[in-house]
């Protein structure tokens, strides 16, 4: 039987070998992406993102063995960054998942950042596709709250979990690198150590300060993974943001949203990477690098005239 | 060809994860993908991991004296599970009897201790070139 097929019956080794495929572009990609693509379409995605070491990985842990419980299927996805430098990656949110390893209605795939800008984002929501071909009822990704990335990967979710610790004082204030933005829920994990409180309050002030687009309040939540504690709370906020979602807008509306932006990033993916290719293998691109080292040109000038040669080239 | 992504587990009770983490971090500085799945594993969540990660190799770092046991299980479950393309090998006090017996179950090199990280890169990346190229 070959590997769609396969995926069709429900067979995992080919799950994960089409995940595979799709993250290794491998020739060929394209077409089994546009042939799942009409089996997807139903999963909720939600996104957890956070400060390292926030406790995500222990809340996918906990909402994963609920969710089982009550027979729903996750496809749990944990992205963790590449070395710049090496181009290895250490990817250890397992460690703390390895009890849902057995669990027939789990599948957790833990994926590298790699190193690409973009790339990542439009690998991840491939991933999250493909699962969501599946069959799964929900897609968990677990990022890094950090680069931009990360926050594109959040943004592509429907309801968005960002983690903040006691400790997290200082990123709160300075709503970090607009991690405060994308949540949906506020999640208060640790919150058995000193100051869980005083942090709720400070999260309490600085939302007060958020522009908001509808009337959706903003929860926060207290919760303790260590001790499964306040998971019910956490799961209960998501369920309320996908159905205030669902009566703030239309069905059709959020549809095509979505569709929008997936498309969007899949064309700017295969722009992206037809440019580089067009550019490395080009004379002129060598030449006005040259030309601006000698003083003739300025980046800026020769950037204008590029895009034009390009958009030339882009369309053949 | 696709980035190289390896499986540590440590099986059985024994209790430290010093040794793997280190060889964990060389094999991420060698460019590969580590996935670390942390202390007391048994064979059948390993080898649930290791396909849902579908990761070329699984190492397994023994010390307790149980790789006759824990090697075979892994090795069978990879085949029930038709999944006996995964490259098994490994870290621990193994004779050379032994080691000859696990081989004949298709079980790669047991690195015993005393092998240096590059040793084992080298092992990683050199068979990973022989590995056939899977088709749709
Ligand atoms: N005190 C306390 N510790 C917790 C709680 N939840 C998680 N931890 C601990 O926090 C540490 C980090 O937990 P992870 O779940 O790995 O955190 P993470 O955000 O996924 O970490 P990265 O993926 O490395 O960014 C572990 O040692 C957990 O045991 C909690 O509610 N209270
Ligand atoms: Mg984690």
């Amino acid at each position: 039987m070959g590997l769609l097929e396969r995926f069709e019956n429900g067979d995992q080794v080919a799950l994960a070998r089409i995940i595979s495929r799709v993250e290794n572009r491998r020739t060929g990609y394209q077409d089994i992406l546009a042939r799942l693509y009409a089996h997807a379409g139903r999963a909720q995605r939600i996104g957890l993102t956070g400060p390292p070491g926030a406790g995500k990985s222990s809340l996918v842990f906990r909402l994963g063995e609920l969710l089982s419980a009550s027979g729903k299927k996750v496809g749990i996805i944990a992205v963790d960054p590449t070395s710049p430098f090496t181009g290895g990656a250490l990817l250890g949110d397992r460690i703390r998942m390895q009890d849902l390893s057995l669990d027939p209605n789990i599948f957790i795939r833990s994926m590298a950042t790699r190193g690409s800008t973009g790339g990542l984002a439009e690998a991840t929501r491939d991933t999250t596709m493909v699962m969501d071909a599946f069959g799964f009822d929900l897609v968990l990704i677990e990022t890094v709250g950090v680069g931009q990335v990360e926050l594109d990967i959040a943004r592509a979710c429907d309801s968005v979990v960002v983690v903040f610790v006691p400790e997290s004082g200082d990123a709160v204030q300075a709503m970090k690198a607009g991690l405060m933005e994308i949540a949906d829920i506020y999640c208060l994990n640790k919150a058995d150590r000193d100051g869980a409180e005083r942090l709720v309050l400070e999260l309490q002030s600085v939302l007060g300060l958020r522009q908001r687009t509808n009337n959706w309040e903003y929860p926060i939540i207290q919760t303790q993974a260590i001790n499964n504690i306040g998971i019910d709370d956490l799961w209960q906020a998501i369920k309320n943001h996908r159905e205030f979602c669902q009566s703030d807008t239309s069905p059709e509306d959020r549809q095509k949203e979505r569709i929008a932006n997936d498309l969007l990033t899949i064309v700017r993916g295969k722009v992206d990477r037809r440019l580089r290719s067009v550019l490395r293998d080009s004379e002129t691109f060598e030449k006005v690098v040259a030309d601006i080292l000698a003083g003739s040109t300025n980046p800026y000038s020769a950037a204008e005239r590029l895009v034009a040669e390009l958009s030339t080239a882009l369309t053949s | 060809m696709d980035k190289i992504r390896v499986l540590l587990a440590k099986p059985g009770l024994d209790g430290h994860d010093r040794g793997i983490k280190v060889i964990a971090a060389a094999l991420r500085d060698a460019g590969m993908e580590v996935i670390y799945t942390g202390l007391r594993q048994t064979p059948d969540k390993i080898v649930s991991a290791a396909i849902q990660e579908d990761a070329q190799f699984i190492g397994m770092s023994i010390l307790s004296g149980a790789h006759m046991t824990l090697f075979p299980a892994v090795a069978k479950l990879l085949k029930e599970k038709g999944a006996e393309n995964i490259h098994l090998f490994g870290g621990g006090i193994v004779p050379d009897q032994d080691a000859a017996k696990l081989e004949e179950i298709g079980v790669g090199r047991i690195f015993t201790p005393g092998a240096t990280t590059e040793e084992i890169v080298t092992y990683i990346r050199d068979t990973a070139r022989d590995l056939p190229e899977e088709t749709l």
